[in-house]
């Protein structure tokens, strides 16, 4: 059984505005009945922009029924710009938190008012252009709402991604591509650059462990003499020096133990 | 909820455990708690009950001998046991067969062992849930290690032929083993595997009124088994393991109530079945029978309303204070609805609203009354939720047509 909240059980079991208006001003629509979810949304808006009177109809589990329910409560009364910045998080906490499997509840309302609101203004629906690739096939999530979500939500792992958007789970056959977007989109944030005294410190300790061993086997050895960003100058003494294979070693061998253990784009230069 | 009705109709889940069954099992606790691998008189207590509980396994499951019986700790463990039981001991095949809508205690076995190297036919299943079995017979080579087909589907309780089933496997190749999980099948049908070509049957103890935790497999005598668990010489040194001797008295005494409840399974439980399902589909327009096989275990049936999500109808008839299950993706946390109703075919308008109803010998005639009370008017409610407006219309327009 779901942990669900007192309020997402009050919302399931009396669903407010319910129904469809006929002459609605702003009609939006998400998920499918394949895909075991789908909501439409209907609103009214007067001529100053404010959203008069909100409906829903919903195929969906219980906190879809609930997300649905209250963004129509937290809908009418706003001008509809202001609608507009309603997010996600937002439906979930008024509804006092959904269980992280349900958060894509949350999400498919807001994308329903999202649609709404691009319908309202006439403005054409970005969703499956050209440019834009689908990732998940299973239910239809395409790249680019991957991202925002992503950005959005603040979402690390591929449960997450599950959880509040679907993709990746069902065949599973995206993951892949999803952990790729993951990456890209947390990126920047999560890689903070070590500094260069930090660097040092690791080359150092990986020549050490794992490189010096091996060269001082044939006579040779390596020492560490400058790091600038992913450059990485070095210095072959002993019989490296003179070996007609050492640029092989180097490039073989020393840049390959460095890049496994730190960084897969250090270069290593010979000075 | 002030309603403090209580109707439990999700008996292939798991099943109330008899009280007789309790009272047969307490002795074992604080009394007679010998190992039942000592010497002394006292440890003899427990080894006898494990005895006689063998004798009354035996029967239950008409095997030949009381060696053919090991006790287990689930239908589960029955199923991982047998499978890699017979595949460790014979290294020589490299071929599976098995069903698309084995319960995952197989299927996820066999998806293991396809990555492990073994090549997997899986059979599929008609719009009705009846097995494809052509598919599994002309998938036997001389390469095929084991067929294992389970009984009665859990989901739709659509029994299927085994008997049958291993004698052509065995026609043609007379080397390949057949495992059967018998767990929904066991105290709902009549299980008889000695005149059969069967190598192996697992049951579970929390699908017949026994307590969870208990099952048992049957191995054919001629059949050579590698354990699973391995350590001491318990069960003949085909599970490791000291005996769990309280649910082992449990699993005996629930076999043989369930022996004597055979009759009325057949008969009254199924009326009832049969009156909650014909009732359902005449009073819900939007009702479909997923489980249209008429040969089916007597407690089940699989019921999907269209347009309507079953997670939603689920909470509702819980507020009503009635207890099922459904194949919808909600309920379970993946995203991905039964895999069962899926290899049927089943319609999308009406694959993530189906309810499987599963009765026991403690439904009644009440309970089922107030079910097609209540459920009815439930989905009435839903139906006005749903985005499917029109396409619900036309539903009952043709089923209006239908019915004059």
């Amino acid at each position: 059984m779901w942990n669900y909240s007192e309020t997402v059980m009050e919302h399931y079991r009396n669903p407010r505005n319910v129904g469809c208006i006929e002459d609605a001003d702003a009609i939006g629509e998400a998920g499918s009945l394949s895909c075991g979810d789908m909501l439409k949304l209907y609103l009214k808006v007067d001529d100053k922009g404010i959203i008069t009177d909100a409906k829903f109809q919903t195929f969906g589990c219980g906190s879809a029924v609930a997300s649905s329910s209250i963004l129509t409560e937290m809908v009418i009364g706003k001008h509809i710009d202001e609608a507009r910045k309603i997010t996600n998080k937002q439906i979930a906490e008024a509804l006092g938190g959904l269980p992280p499997e349900k958060m894509h509840c949350s999400v498919m309302g807001h994308e329903a008012l999202e649609d709404a609101i691009k319908n309202y203004y006439n403005e054409e629906i970005t969703i499956n252009s050209d440019n834009d690739e689908t990732v998940c096939f299973c239910y239809d999530v395409t790249k680019s709402f991957l991202e925002n979500e992503i950005k959005n939500n603040h979402l690390k792992t591929m449960q997450d991604v599950i959880n509040y958007t679907k993709a990746g789970g069902g065949c599973g056959r995206c993951r892949g591509k999803i952990q790729d977007i993951l990456d890209s989109v947390n990126a920047p944030l999560e890689k903070e650059k070590p500094t260069k005294t930090q660097m040092i410190i690791k080359i150092n300790n990986i020549i050490e462990k794992y490189i010096s061993p091996e060269l001082r086997k044939d006579g040779g050895d390596i020492e560490l003499i400058d790091v600038d960003d992913n450059k990485i100058k070095v210095r072959l003494s002993g019989r490296c020096q003179a070996c007609n294979r050492s640029q092989l070693t180097l490039t073989h061998f020393v840049e390959a133990t460095l890049r496994q253990h730190i960084d897969e784009n250090i270069e290593i230069v010979q000075v | 909820m002030t309603d403090k009705k209580f109707i439990y109709l999700d008996n292939n889940a798991t099943t109330k455990v008899d009280e007789k069954v309790v009272e047969a099992m307490l002795p074992y606790f604080s009394q007679y708690y010998g190992n039942p691998s000592s010497i002394y008189d006292f440890a003899g207590k427990s080894a006898n009950v494990i005895k006689e509980s063998r004798e009354i396994i035996k029967d239950f499951m008409g095997a030949n001998s009381q060696k053919e019986i090991i006790f287990t700790a689930s239908g589960s463990e029955s199923a991982n046991t047998a499978i890699r039981g017979i595949l460790n001991a014979d290294r020589s095949k490299n071929h599976l067969i098995t069903t698309k809508v084995e319960h995952p205690c197989v299927l996820n076995v066999y998806k293991q062992l396809e990555k492990e190297g073994y090549n997997v036919t899986y059979a599929g299943v008609n719009s009705s849930g009846e097995l494809n079995t052509e598919e599994i017979y002309e998938s036997v080579n001389d390469k095929t290690a084991l067929v294992s087909c389970m009984y009665a589907n859990n989901e739709t309780g659509v029994i299927f032929p085994v008997e049958e089933i291993a004698e052509k496997v065995k026609s043609k190749n007379k080397d390949t083993k057949v495992f059967v999980d018998a767990v929904q099948a066991a105290g709902k049908i009549n299980l008889d595997v000695k005149n059969t070509q069967i190598d192996m049957m697992g049951i579970s103890g929390h699908k017949f009124h026994a307590p969870k935790g208990v099952g048992a497999l049957y191995v054919k005598s001629s059949v050579l088994f590698n354990p699973l668990i391995i350590g001491g010489h318990q069960e003949n040194g085909r599970r490791a393991g000291t005996e769990n001797v309280a649910f082992i008295a449990g699993l005996a005494k629930a076999a043989l109530l369930a022996q004597d409840y055979l009759k009325y399974e057949s008969t009254k439980v199924k009326e009832l079945r049969d009156k909650l399902e014909n009732g359902l589909l005449s009073r819900v327009y939007s009702a479909r029978l997923n489980s249209a096989s008429r040969t089916r275990v007597p407690n089940t049936t699989n019921i999907g309303f269209e347009y309507v999500e079953g997670e939603l109808i689920l909470l509702n008839m819980n507020d009503a204070g009635i207890c099922a299950s459904s194949g919808s993706a909600c309920t379970s946390g993946s995203l991905d609805p039964s895999h069962v109703l899926k290899a049927m075919g089943i319609p999308f308008t009406a694959l993530h609203g189906s309810i499987r109803f599963s009765l026991s010998r403690y439904t009644t005639d009440e309970e089922i009354d107030y079910a097609l009370e209540v459920i009815p008017g439930i989905i009435e409610k839903l139906n006005n939720i749903s985005p499917f407006q029109q396409e619900l219309k036309e539903l009952r327009q043709r089923k209006g047509i239908y019915s004059k």
